[in-house]
């Protein structure tokens, strides 16, 4: 159980690949993060991994399958997927929106039933979001959106998630509760793929994490062998400072050097 | 819980509205016309079709009931819950709640096909038929033209579709340009007005039957149409295989366009607004605006078609009276509710 990126290549045009020769490994109950900075290819290679992308070379073998040989039915019912940030057409109920991740558990002409509407009310409540399920989804803010997808593509019961950028409109207190909820699926088994703008989330979710920049994946490995100080210069070009918090010497963290802050020192 | 059993009688009383007005409307469009008919005389004579009833009436009643008005009331109702429901499916499937069931061309394109067989020859059933053809043509051509493209796949279609429809609109201007004034331009002219004076009972017995089984698909494709309606990747994550899918749902609103304009030639603004209406009455899901926009798109369009045949001596083509009725009333609509679309 595990999903394997060989040699993989992405572009638009033939020409300038987004992405190329990526190749990693996430095996089941696993958590990899992908850092990198902006326009490095990390929303594109997630989006190859659900085949929302075809890549241009290489392959994506999920459970040892290749991926461009399943249909989307088959991929759903293994990948879900939560876009960045997503602009809805028309104001669906949460509840309605939620009840769409059932889709690849039923048939082409039908509806979902009870049995989808209960996995539903759980996944909603799993997030702790029951309170929104009347509203339309239009009117909520984009942090509840992300969440509200969240809720689908658990009622949608993957076996991998990948999740782009899950906290990028969370507040703080949602931030940390979402990372909660990937550990927590984690332990259950669920292999998650997520890409963030914080290497704090590499050492939150104590998975593997990977680097891409300029289209390469630089290093992949534990939080504790890739998140340094200098592999985030080399990424960022910003000087941080890496080390336990204070009185809790599990806690690791990574804190930018401001350049006014080291000169008054 | 104070609110929960208003709000469930609401629910079944919308649902039951959407069964019971349709039939109401059906029965009283009989009454209206040039022979006066009482609504017991013509229940009577519908009655009498499955049940052995001793005719009470004159013959020349029945004759107006069951072979002039019946064939007419049917095909307005058909049209019009075809229009409304593939209008409703388009507005889905394209993101767009703005795009009507013309949105490929198939108006144009029946338009051009109408006018070429009005130039061309005195045969009802051959304008009707290529008005047909030439709709269906005109989507195919779309259609052919966007799969070019591999990105932004609706937004392509939709481009596709004003270039197609104003390629047909171009010609069929050149048609009535060349068209005898006298006797083939009116004709051309009154036809792309749309009328359903001129039903045939055979061309609708036939035609009728695959309408309705498209707009049955349609009813069913429902949760489908929601999901489509999330946008291409997220419908792809969750398992859609949205390009074959998305073809299904044209290739049945093409049926139905096509069916409903050579049975009444085009009547715009219906495909559009009653979706529209639908959704406020009971909502976005697609479940239910497709099956409520059947319901209402029916009665519209038979009233519309009863004022037609009843304000003047003189017929007012549809396409008209659908517009100057149905905007201000749209209007108001829109006014008295907060949209959320």
């Amino acid at each position: 159980m595990a999903i394997d990126v060989n040699n993989a290549t992405f572009s638009y045009d033939e020409e300038r690949p987004i992405f190329r020769n990526v190749n990693f490994s996430v095996s089941q109950g696993e958590v990899l993060c992908l850092l990198g900075p902006n326009g490095a290819g990390k929303s594109t290679l997630i989006r190859c991994l659900n085949r929302l992308l075809p890549l241009s070379s290489g392959t994506v073998f999920l459970d040892g399958q290749d991926i461009s040989q399943l249909s989307r039915r088959q991929i759903a019912k293994k990948i879900a997927y939560v876009p960045q940030s997503h602009i809805p057409a028309f104001p669906y109920t949460v509840f309605n929106v939620v009840l769409m991740g059932r889709t690849a558990h039923h048939g082409f002409l039908a509806s979902p039933g009870k049995k989808d509407r209960d996995i539903a009310e759980q996944a909603m409540e799993s997030l702790g979001i029951t309170y929104l399920e009347h509203k339309p989804y239009t009117q909520i803010s984009g942090g509840e959106r992300q969440l509200v997808l969240l809720a689908a593509v658990l009622a949608q019961e993957p076996e991998y998630l990948l999740l782009d950028e899950p906290t990028s409109h969370l507040d703080f207190g949602h931030q940390t509760r979402l990372l909660e909820v990937i550990n927590r699926l984690s332990k259950q088994g669920m292999t998650v793929i997520m890409s963030s703008h914080f290497p704090d989330h590499a050492f939150l979710t104590d998975g593997k994490v990977a680097i891409l920049k300029e289209g390469s994946l630089v290093d992949i490995g534990s939080a504790a062998k890739v998140v340094t100080e200098t592999n985030i210069r080399d990424t960022y070009g910003i000087e941080v400072l890496i080390g336990p918090v204070a009185g809790r010497h599990d806690v690791i963290t990574c804190v930018p050097v401001m350049h006014g802050y080291k000169e008054s020192c | 819980m104070k609110f929960r059993i208003p709000m469930g009688l609401k629910k079944l009383s919308t649902s039951s509205l959407l069964v019971i007005l349709p039939l109401i409307v059906f029965l009283l469009s009989f009454i209206i016309g040039h022979h006066s008919i009482s609504l017991t005389t013509v229940i009577n004579i519908l009655a009498a079709k499955f049940l052995p009833l001793e005719p009470t009436w004159p013959p020349l009643l029945e004759k107006v009931v069951l072979q002039v008005r019946f064939p007419r009331i049917v095909a307005a109702m058909l049209v019009g819950a075809g229009l409304s429901a593939a209008g409703a499916a388009f507005q889905g499937v394209f993101r767009n709640p703005l795009v009507s069931p013309y949105i490929l061309g198939v108006a144009s394109g029946a338009g051009f096909g109408a006018a070429l067989a009005i130039l061309l020859s005195d045969s009802l059933i051959l304008v009707q038929v290529s008005a047909m053809g030439f709709g269906i043509l005109a989507v195919v051509l779309t259609y052919g033209m966007s799969s070019v493209y591999k990105s932004a796949p609706t937004l392509v279609l939709v481009l596709a579709g004003v270039i197609v429809g104003s390629f047909f609109s171009a010609l069929i201007s050149l048609i009535k340009y060349l068209a005898d004034p006298y006797e083939k331009l009116p004709s051309i002219v009154f036809w792309l007005m749309g009328s359903l004076a001129n039903v045939n009972p055979d061309v609708l017995f036939t035609i009728g039957p695959i309408l309705m089984i498209a707009v049955m698909l349609l009813v069913l494709m429902g949760w489908r149409i929601n999901v489509l309606s999330m946008g291409e990747e997220e419908a792809l994550s969750f398992g859609v295989n949205t390009k074959r899918e998305r073809a299904f749902v044209v290739v049945l609103c093409t049926v139905i366009t096509a069916a409903a304009v050579c049975l009444a030639g085009v009547i715009g603004w219906v495909g559009m607004v009653i979706p529209h209406i639908c959704r406020m009455l009971v909502g976005p899901d697609y479940r239910k605006v497709i099956t409520a926009s059947i319901s209402i798109g029916a009665c519209y369009l038979v009233i519309i078609d009863d004022l037609a045949r009843a304000l003047t001596s003189l017929e007012i083509p549809l396409g008209i009276l659908t517009a100057i009725i149905g905007a201000p009333f749209f209007a108001y609509l829109i006014m008295r509710n907060k949209v959320g679309w």
